[in-house]
Protein backbone atom coordinates (compact mmCIF):
# COMPACT_ATOMS: atom_id res chain seq x y z
CA UNK A 1 0.00 0.00 0.00
CA UNK A 2 1.04 3.64 -0.37
CA UNK A 3 2.88 5.26 2.51
CA UNK A 4 0.78 7.20 4.99
CA UNK A 5 0.73 10.92 4.24
CA UNK A 6 1.39 13.20 7.20
CA UNK A 7 0.95 16.94 6.68
CA UNK A 8 3.23 19.50 8.34
CA UNK A 9 1.79 23.02 8.45
CA UNK A 10 4.16 25.93 7.92
CA UNK A 11 3.09 29.27 9.37
CA UNK A 12 5.09 32.47 8.95
CA UNK A 13 7.58 32.08 11.79
CA UNK A 14 7.52 28.28 11.98
CA UNK A 15 11.01 26.92 12.68
CA UNK A 16 10.77 23.17 13.05
CA UNK A 17 8.62 22.25 10.07
CA UNK A 18 11.57 20.70 8.22
CA UNK A 19 12.68 18.69 11.24
CA UNK A 20 9.10 17.48 11.70
CA UNK A 21 8.91 16.48 8.02
CA UNK A 22 12.21 14.63 8.37
CA UNK A 23 10.96 12.77 11.44
CA UNK A 24 7.84 11.79 9.51
CA UNK A 25 9.99 10.45 6.68
CA UNK A 26 12.30 8.53 9.05
CA UNK A 27 9.20 6.94 10.58
CA UNK A 28 8.22 5.61 7.18
CA UNK A 29 5.54 8.05 6.09
CA UNK A 30 5.42 10.66 3.35
CA UNK A 31 5.58 14.22 4.71
CA UNK A 32 3.27 16.66 2.94
CA UNK A 33 4.07 20.37 3.19
CA UNK A 34 0.97 22.38 4.05
CA UNK A 35 0.82 26.18 3.98
CA UNK A 36 -1.12 28.15 6.58
CA UNK A 37 -2.83 30.37 4.01
CA UNK A 38 -4.21 27.49 1.96
CA UNK A 39 -7.59 26.07 2.76
CA UNK A 40 -6.96 22.51 1.65
CA UNK A 41 -5.52 19.75 3.83
CA UNK A 42 -4.61 17.87 0.61
CA UNK A 43 -6.14 14.66 1.85
CA UNK A 44 -3.45 13.93 4.46
CA UNK A 45 -3.94 11.14 6.99
CA UNK A 46 -2.58 13.13 9.94
CA UNK A 47 -1.14 16.59 10.67
CA UNK A 48 1.81 17.91 12.68
CA UNK A 49 1.80 21.52 13.87
CA UNK A 50 5.51 22.31 14.26
CA UNK A 51 7.42 24.45 16.71
CA UNK A 52 8.53 28.01 16.16
CA UNK A 53 7.04 31.45 16.59
CA UNK A 54 4.03 31.60 14.29
CA UNK A 55 3.14 35.18 13.41
CA UNK A 56 5.97 36.25 15.73
CA UNK A 57 3.93 35.04 18.73
CA UNK A 58 2.39 38.51 18.59
CA UNK A 59 -0.40 39.05 21.12
CA UNK A 60 0.05 35.55 22.63
CA UNK A 61 1.81 32.44 21.40
CA UNK A 62 -0.50 30.77 18.88
CA UNK A 63 -3.22 33.42 19.17
CA UNK A 64 -3.07 34.62 15.57
CA UNK A 65 -2.04 31.32 13.96
CA UNK A 66 -5.27 29.88 15.27
CA UNK A 67 -7.17 31.99 12.74
CA UNK A 68 -5.09 30.95 9.71
CA UNK A 69 -7.34 29.75 6.86
CA UNK A 70 -5.94 26.22 7.08
CA UNK A 71 -6.59 26.09 10.83
CA UNK A 72 -10.34 26.40 10.28
CA UNK A 73 -10.19 23.30 8.12
CA UNK A 74 -7.94 21.57 10.64
CA UNK A 75 -10.24 22.27 13.60
CA UNK A 76 -13.16 20.63 11.77
CA UNK A 77 -11.02 17.69 10.67
CA UNK A 78 -9.59 17.19 14.18
CA UNK A 79 -13.08 17.18 15.67
CA UNK A 80 -13.89 14.55 13.08
CA UNK A 81 -11.02 12.34 14.27
CA UNK A 82 -8.01 13.38 12.16
CA UNK A 83 -4.84 12.70 14.19
CA UNK A 84 -3.08 15.99 15.03
CA UNK A 85 0.17 16.48 16.96
CA UNK A 86 1.12 19.98 18.09
CA UNK A 87 4.71 20.42 19.20
CA UNK A 88 5.75 23.47 21.23
CA UNK A 89 4.26 26.37 19.25
CA UNK A 90 1.91 23.81 17.71
CA UNK A 91 0.72 22.89 21.23
CA UNK A 92 0.12 26.58 21.90
CA UNK A 93 -1.90 26.87 18.67
CA UNK A 94 -4.02 23.82 19.59
CA UNK A 95 -4.81 25.33 23.00
CA UNK A 96 -5.69 28.69 21.47
CA UNK A 97 -7.93 26.87 18.98
CA UNK A 98 -9.61 25.08 21.93
CA UNK A 99 -8.80 21.68 20.48
CA UNK A 100 -6.94 21.08 23.74
CA UNK A 101 -7.83 22.42 27.20
CA UNK A 102 -5.70 24.89 29.14
CA UNK A 103 -3.13 27.40 27.96
CA UNK A 104 0.63 27.94 27.78
CA UNK A 105 2.05 30.99 29.50
CA UNK A 106 5.55 32.46 29.87
CA UNK A 107 7.93 30.18 31.78
CA UNK A 108 7.75 30.71 35.53
CA UNK A 109 11.51 31.36 35.56
CA UNK A 110 11.09 33.96 32.79
CA UNK A 111 14.05 32.56 30.85
CA UNK A 112 14.02 30.82 27.51
CA UNK A 113 14.81 27.20 28.37
CA UNK A 114 16.81 24.99 25.99
CA UNK A 115 18.06 21.62 27.19
CA UNK A 116 17.68 17.87 26.95
CA UNK A 117 14.72 16.93 29.12
CA UNK A 118 13.78 13.65 30.72
CA UNK A 119 10.08 12.86 30.38
CA UNK A 120 7.74 10.09 31.36
CA UNK A 121 5.12 9.01 28.84
CA UNK A 122 2.05 8.55 31.01
CA UNK A 123 -0.50 7.83 28.30
CA UNK A 124 0.56 5.32 25.65
CA UNK A 125 -2.96 4.95 24.27
CA UNK A 126 -3.11 8.02 22.03
CA UNK A 127 -2.76 8.04 18.26
CA UNK A 128 0.74 9.46 18.73
CA UNK A 129 2.12 7.43 21.65
CA UNK A 130 1.16 3.82 20.98
CA UNK A 131 4.78 2.84 20.29
CA UNK A 132 5.66 3.73 23.89
CA UNK A 133 4.68 1.89 27.03
CA UNK A 134 2.92 3.74 29.82
CA UNK A 135 5.53 4.90 32.30
CA UNK A 136 8.37 4.79 29.77
CA UNK A 137 11.07 7.40 30.34
CA UNK A 138 12.50 9.26 27.35
CA UNK A 139 14.92 12.13 26.76
CA UNK A 140 14.09 14.78 24.14
CA UNK A 141 15.07 18.44 23.78
CA UNK A 142 12.91 21.20 25.15
CA UNK A 143 13.25 24.81 23.98
CA UNK A 144 10.63 27.36 24.77
CA UNK A 145 9.77 30.65 26.35
CA UNK A 146 6.03 30.11 26.80
CA UNK A 147 5.88 26.55 28.06
CA UNK A 148 4.08 26.84 31.39
CA UNK A 149 0.98 24.70 31.11
CA UNK A 150 -1.96 26.02 33.12
CA UNK A 151 -5.61 25.02 33.39
CA UNK A 152 -8.29 25.72 35.96
CA UNK A 153 -8.55 23.23 38.85
CA UNK A 154 -11.62 21.47 37.40
CA UNK A 155 -9.96 20.96 34.02
CA UNK A 156 -6.79 19.74 35.69
CA UNK A 157 -8.74 17.25 37.80
CA UNK A 158 -10.53 16.05 34.67
CA UNK A 159 -7.26 15.59 32.78
CA UNK A 160 -5.72 13.65 35.66
CA UNK A 161 -8.87 11.64 36.33
CA UNK A 162 -9.24 10.60 32.70
CA UNK A 163 -5.53 9.87 32.24
CA UNK A 164 -5.17 12.57 29.60
CA UNK A 165 -1.73 13.79 30.69
CA UNK A 166 0.36 12.33 27.86
CA UNK A 167 3.81 13.20 29.20
CA UNK A 168 5.30 14.68 32.36
CA UNK A 169 8.62 16.37 33.16
CA UNK A 170 11.01 14.37 35.31
CA UNK A 171 13.93 15.62 37.44
CA UNK A 172 13.13 19.29 37.03
CA UNK A 173 10.07 21.18 35.89
CA UNK A 174 11.58 23.52 33.27
CA UNK A 175 8.79 26.06 33.07
CA UNK A 176 6.49 25.84 36.09
CA UNK A 177 3.84 23.75 34.33
CA UNK A 178 1.09 22.61 36.69
CA UNK A 179 1.48 18.96 37.76
CA UNK A 180 4.73 18.81 35.71
CA UNK A 181 2.58 18.49 32.57
CA UNK A 182 4.59 18.33 29.32
CA UNK A 183 1.75 17.18 27.09
CA UNK A 184 -1.98 16.49 27.05
CA UNK A 185 -4.53 14.94 24.73
CA UNK A 186 -8.15 15.58 23.83
CA UNK A 187 -10.91 13.25 24.97
CA UNK A 188 -10.77 11.09 21.84
CA UNK A 189 -6.98 10.81 21.93
CA UNK A 190 -6.45 11.87 18.30
CA UNK A 191 -5.20 15.36 19.23
CA UNK A 192 -2.00 15.57 21.29
CA UNK A 193 -0.04 18.64 22.36
CA UNK A 194 3.53 18.37 23.56
CA UNK A 195 5.88 21.14 24.69
CA UNK A 196 9.19 19.24 24.24
CA UNK A 197 10.46 18.39 20.75
CA UNK A 198 10.43 14.71 19.77
CA UNK A 199 11.28 15.66 16.17
CA UNK A 200 14.73 16.76 17.41
CA UNK A 201 15.42 13.31 18.89
CA UNK A 202 15.06 10.98 15.93
CA UNK A 203 18.71 10.47 14.91
CA UNK A 204 21.72 9.87 17.13
CA UNK A 205 23.85 12.18 15.00
CA UNK A 206 21.89 15.30 15.92
CA UNK A 207 19.72 14.42 18.91
CA UNK A 208 20.39 13.42 22.51
CA UNK A 209 18.60 10.13 21.76
CA UNK A 210 16.25 8.64 19.23
CA UNK A 211 13.51 8.53 21.84
CA UNK A 212 11.32 10.98 19.94
CA UNK A 213 10.84 8.78 16.91
CA UNK A 214 8.09 6.84 18.69
CA UNK A 215 5.60 9.67 18.27
CA UNK A 216 5.98 9.44 14.51
CA UNK A 217 6.14 5.65 14.20
CA UNK A 218 3.02 5.46 16.42
CA UNK A 219 0.98 7.43 13.93
CA UNK A 220 2.39 5.58 10.94
CA UNK A 221 1.46 2.20 12.43
CA UNK A 222 -1.98 3.43 13.29
CA UNK A 223 -2.53 4.66 9.76
CA UNK A 224 -1.24 1.46 8.21
CA UNK A 225 -3.50 -0.63 10.43
CA UNK A 226 -6.52 1.57 9.74
CA UNK B 1 -14.71 58.65 16.00
CA UNK B 2 -14.49 56.96 19.36
CA UNK B 3 -11.70 55.20 21.14
CA UNK B 4 -12.44 52.17 23.26
CA UNK B 5 -9.99 50.67 25.73
CA UNK B 6 -9.78 46.94 26.36
CA UNK B 7 -7.81 45.98 29.47
CA UNK B 8 -6.72 42.35 29.58
CA UNK B 9 -5.45 40.81 32.81
CA UNK B 10 -4.41 37.32 33.82
CA UNK B 11 -7.07 35.83 36.06
CA UNK B 12 -6.18 36.29 39.75
CA UNK B 13 -5.41 32.61 40.30
CA UNK B 14 -2.86 32.50 37.47
CA UNK B 15 0.78 33.00 38.47
CA UNK B 16 2.25 36.17 36.93
CA UNK B 17 6.05 35.84 37.05
CA UNK B 18 6.51 39.07 35.08
CA UNK B 19 4.56 41.04 37.65
CA UNK B 20 6.52 39.33 40.42
CA UNK B 21 9.83 40.26 38.81
CA UNK B 22 8.73 43.90 38.66
CA UNK B 23 7.57 43.84 42.28
CA UNK B 24 10.87 42.34 43.44
CA UNK B 25 12.79 45.16 41.80
CA UNK B 26 10.88 47.99 43.47
CA UNK B 27 12.49 47.84 46.95
CA UNK B 28 15.94 47.94 45.32
CA UNK B 29 14.87 51.17 43.63
CA UNK B 30 13.81 52.65 46.92
CA UNK B 31 10.04 52.23 46.49
CA UNK B 32 8.46 50.89 49.65
CA UNK B 33 4.95 49.76 50.47
CA UNK B 34 4.14 47.82 47.27
CA UNK B 35 2.87 44.37 48.15
CA UNK B 36 2.31 43.01 44.61
CA UNK B 37 2.32 43.90 40.92
CA UNK B 38 0.24 42.20 38.21
CA UNK B 39 1.08 42.91 34.59
CA UNK B 40 -1.62 43.11 31.93
CA UNK B 41 -2.23 44.47 28.45
CA UNK B 42 -4.10 47.53 27.29
CA UNK B 43 -5.55 47.77 23.79
CA UNK B 44 -6.89 51.01 22.30
CA UNK B 45 -9.45 50.28 19.62
CA UNK B 46 -10.43 53.15 17.33
CA UNK B 47 -13.90 53.00 15.87
CA UNK B 48 -15.11 54.57 12.63
CA UNK B 49 -18.33 55.65 14.32
CA UNK B 50 -19.62 56.33 17.83
CA UNK B 51 -19.11 53.95 20.73
CA UNK B 52 -22.75 52.96 20.91
CA UNK B 53 -24.00 49.71 22.38
CA UNK B 54 -23.71 47.84 19.08
CA UNK B 55 -20.12 48.97 18.62
CA UNK B 56 -19.23 48.07 22.20
CA UNK B 57 -20.81 44.65 21.73
CA UNK B 58 -18.55 44.12 18.77
CA UNK B 59 -15.49 45.20 20.77
CA UNK B 60 -16.45 42.70 23.48
CA UNK B 61 -16.63 40.00 20.84
CA UNK B 62 -13.20 41.06 19.55
CA UNK B 63 -11.87 40.89 23.10
CA UNK B 64 -13.27 37.40 23.67
CA UNK B 65 -12.21 36.11 20.29
CA UNK B 66 -8.72 37.51 19.92
CA UNK B 67 -7.47 40.07 22.45
CA UNK B 68 -7.94 37.86 25.51
CA UNK B 69 -7.66 34.13 26.00
CA UNK B 70 -10.67 33.48 28.23
CA UNK B 71 -9.03 30.32 29.52
CA UNK B 72 -6.52 32.34 31.53
CA UNK B 73 -7.41 36.02 31.07
CA UNK B 74 -10.27 38.38 31.86
CA UNK B 75 -10.99 41.66 30.08
CA UNK B 76 -12.76 44.96 30.61
CA UNK B 77 -14.10 47.29 27.93
CA UNK B 78 -14.51 51.02 28.49
CA UNK B 79 -14.87 54.12 26.36
CA UNK B 80 -11.94 56.48 26.61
Amino acid sequence: MDAARVGVITFPGSLDDRDAARAVRLAGAEPVALWHADDDLRGVDAVVLPGGFSYGDYLRAGAIARFAPLMEKLVDAARGGLPVLGICNGFQVLCEAHLLPGALLPNAGLHFVCRDQRLRVDDADTAWTRDYTAGQEIVVPIKNRDGRYVADPDTLAELEGEGRVVARYLDLNPNGSLNDIAGVRNEAGNVVGLMPHPEHAVESLTGPSTDGLGFFTSIVKRLVEA
Amino acid sequence: MARVVVDVMLKPEILDPQGQAIARKLPQLGFAGVSAVRQGKRFEVELDGPADEAALDQVRTIAETLLANPVVESYEVRVL
